[in-house]
């Protein structure tokens, strides 16, 4: 394990059950390789296979000089004052490079952590899947439980080359005082694949977001997002996909639940601009309480007249019709609205870690147990 | 009163629903072993009569009392109505989003894992089903015939001592009859000797066909919220071709001052 940059007081493994939260195992068991960054400084930066190299940006800049065509190539640095700061005052990122024609089998992963009260956390991040290589990168992003008044900005640029494929699962977990700003674009070259699950269960003071996807000809960018809105979490989240490139297609799905006196706000903006593309929205939002808000918002632009685009939104409550089906198959009202929200919830993510699947697991049956 | 252990006997129940008079006097006894079909013509409270058994909270009890197993369950939640034996195929379950088949079979089963047993596909596989069915949200795209099989299969899952079928025929083609009928049978212990029967059964038809299949006890015809005449399935279905409903409980009524094997409880029209 690497600490040249390593100032912690405390050891890796002192977070070990923190990190597992969030999907990061530092016995890397069935891992490609890892990068890991507490506050400030990368704790871990390894490869475990030849054809993919994983180091901090920083170096990473210093080491490759073509590396400059990447940077703010996919998130412009002027977009706002979040990327402004992460341009200013950059604290590493990781920097992942997976070589032409590589199948990784195993998952990547990363995590960026704050484990000091205070700390503003500004990374940047560049993700390189080079010409029909597939990779799938798990990536965490955490705060030690108690810490107060931290900031994250993660600028992220990811460009998915020629037939190549990127899976990229999102985990947050921060903490109701938290301040969260990520920042990402990505490029998707001429039949490739972008897929991302992002998961947000736990609460977060503010958390705004809305990733950038650019498809080439015949690329494919697939999102799915789970979140789950409690106490008094402000939660925006959207999606943005460029359908630019002919034939170029997107399927967006979210599943939102909120409760207590939280606000989601869920986007979705596919712009379709070319020949034969297709685009499709689905939004589903279930409300557990009268003090929160669940907001909708998908959009639908098309700019060209081969278009074929569409959405459905739909926000509800738990169908009574359903808590009483699974209650003439033996459950009481508890277990049986526990069972809908995890039916809800239930997207389809592969590779998951299974300390990850239980933990979100457990967040669903402790909130089904309040309805 | 006498509470007869292993019964289901429902005494003057009266049911509305969202405030309309459904059901006005039922009295009805099944006993251990037996099965029952209920006919009857579409909104005379066939359903109500069910789902009031079930404990649904939309079906509002205002009268009467329905005990099962000795017991009063009039006011019990319907969760519990379950675990002391009750069951039932509903003819328009509510598709799941996100909840498999296999994972309804679980909980049927009593068991709390979202993974797919080795059960789960046996059980399947007496169905006609495809293993990859299990892994289907529940009810979501199922034709009418698979709804059926479905409920059906929850219910042989679950293994209730009484088991309600609400027109668990409707919609089946001729290939899916067979099958259902031979669950059914499985399921009601039609196969073994009447004296070694312990389930008991209510079925909601309009086909007679079903009872090619079950060969019930007893049938009774249900006309605006009441039990208007009982007898041998049989003769009550002969009477409902040739006359309709109307006229299958004159004749009844006739039938009642030769004979007490069939009663009519339908005296003043």
């Amino acid at each position: 394990m690497s600490d040249k940059y390593s100032s912690n007081d405390k050891k890796d493994e002192d977070y070990k059950e923190d990190l597992l939260k969030v999907g990061f195992d530092i016995e890397e068991k069935n891992r490609a390789g890892s990068y890991l960054q507490v506050n400030h400084s990368v704790s871990v930066e390894r490869s475990n296979i030849e054809d993919v190299e994983i180091l901090n940006t920083v170096d990473a800049l210093k080491k490759y000089d073509w590396l400059e065509d990447y940077w703010w190539k996919a998130v412009s640095p002027d977009k706002d004052e979040y990327t402004k700061e992460a341009e200013i005052n950059q604290n590493y990122g990781y920097f992942i490079h997976v070589k032409p024609g590589a199948k990784v089998d195993f998952p990547i992963q990363s995590c960026l952590f704050i484990s000091k009260e205070g700390t503003h956390q500004n990374v940047h991040n560049i993700i390189i899947v080079e010409e029909g290589a597939e990779v799938h990168i798990i990536t965490g992003c955490s705060a030690l439980h108690g810490v107060n008044n931290a900031f994250h900005i993660g600028v992220s640029e990811m460009y998915v080359k020629k037939g190549a494929k990127l899976t990229f699962t999102m985990i947050h977990l921060w903490g109701p005082e938290i301040f969260v700003r990520p920042r990402t674009g990505v490029i998707v070259e001429e039949d490739g694949i972008y897929v991302s699950n992002y998961v947000c269960m736990n609460p977060v003071k503010d958390l705004q977001m809305s990733p950038v996807t650019y498809c080439g000809k015949n690329a494919t960018a697939l999102y799915q997002t789970v979140l789950y809105a409690s106490e008094d979490s402000k939660m925006d989240v959207g999606s943005v996909i460029y359908l630019n490139g002919e034939n170029s297609k997107t399927e967006v799905i979210s599943r939102t639940v909120a409760r207590d006196n939280s606000e989601a706000i869920v986007r979705g903006n596919i712009i379709g601009k070319n020949k034969g593309i297709k685009g499709h929205l689905e939004c589903r939002g279930l409300m557990l309480s009268d003090g929160a808000v669940i907001h909708a918002i998908p959009e639908l632009r098309a700019e060209t007249a081969d278009a074929d685009l569409s959405h459905e939104a739909a926000v509800g409550k738990i169908s009574e019709e359903e808590i009483e089906y699974l209650m003439s198959r033996g459950l009481d009202k508890e277990e049986a609205a526990s069972v809908i929200v995890r039916g809800f919830l239930n997207v389809d993510i592969k590779d998951l870690p299974k300390q990850l699947e239980e933990e979100i697991q457990k967040k669903i049956d402790l909130s089904a147990a309040g309805i | 009163m006498v509470r007869l252990k292993d019964s289901l006997e429902i005494r003057n129940l009266a049911v509305d629903v969202d405030g309309r008079h459904v059901l006005k006097d039922v009295n009805l006894m099944i006993e251990k072993g037996e099965t029952h079909v209920l006919l009857g013509p579409n909104g005379s409270g066939k359903t109500t009569l069910l789902l009031s058994i079930l404990g649904l909270s939309r079906y509002n009890i205002v009268r009467g009392e329905i005990i099962f197993k000795g017991k009063d369950i009039t006011d019990l939640p319907t969760h519990e109505r379950v675990k002391m034996g009750i069951g039932i195929a509903f003819q328009n379950p509510p598709v799941i989003r996100g909840v498999s088949l296999g994972t309804m079979l679980n909980i049927c089963m009593g068991k709390k894992t979202a993974e797919i047993t080795d059960e789960a596909v046996k059980l399947a596989k007496e169905l006609n089903f495809s293993e990859d069915f299990l892994t289907r949200d529940v009810n979501y795209g199922f034709s009418g015939g698979e709804i059926k099989r479905s409920e059906i299969m929850q219910l042989i899952a679950q293994q209730p001592n009484f088991v309600m079928l609400d027109e668990p025929d409707s919609g089946v083609d001729i290939e899916n009859m067979e099958l259902i009928g031979r669950m059914m049978g499985k399921l009601l212990q039609r196969d073994l000797i009447p004296s070694k029967r312990e389930k008991m059964g209510l079925i909601i038809t309009h086909l007679a066909t079903i009872l090619d299949y079950i060969h019930a006890d007893r049938a009774h015809v249900m006309l605006k919220g009441k039990i208007a005449c009982s007898g041998y399935p049989r003769e009550i279905l002969a009477g409902v071709r040739r006359n309709g409903y109307e006229g299958c409980i004159r004749t009844c009524q006739e039938n009642n001052n030769n004979t007490n094997v069939t009663n009519c409880n339908y005296n003043k029209v």
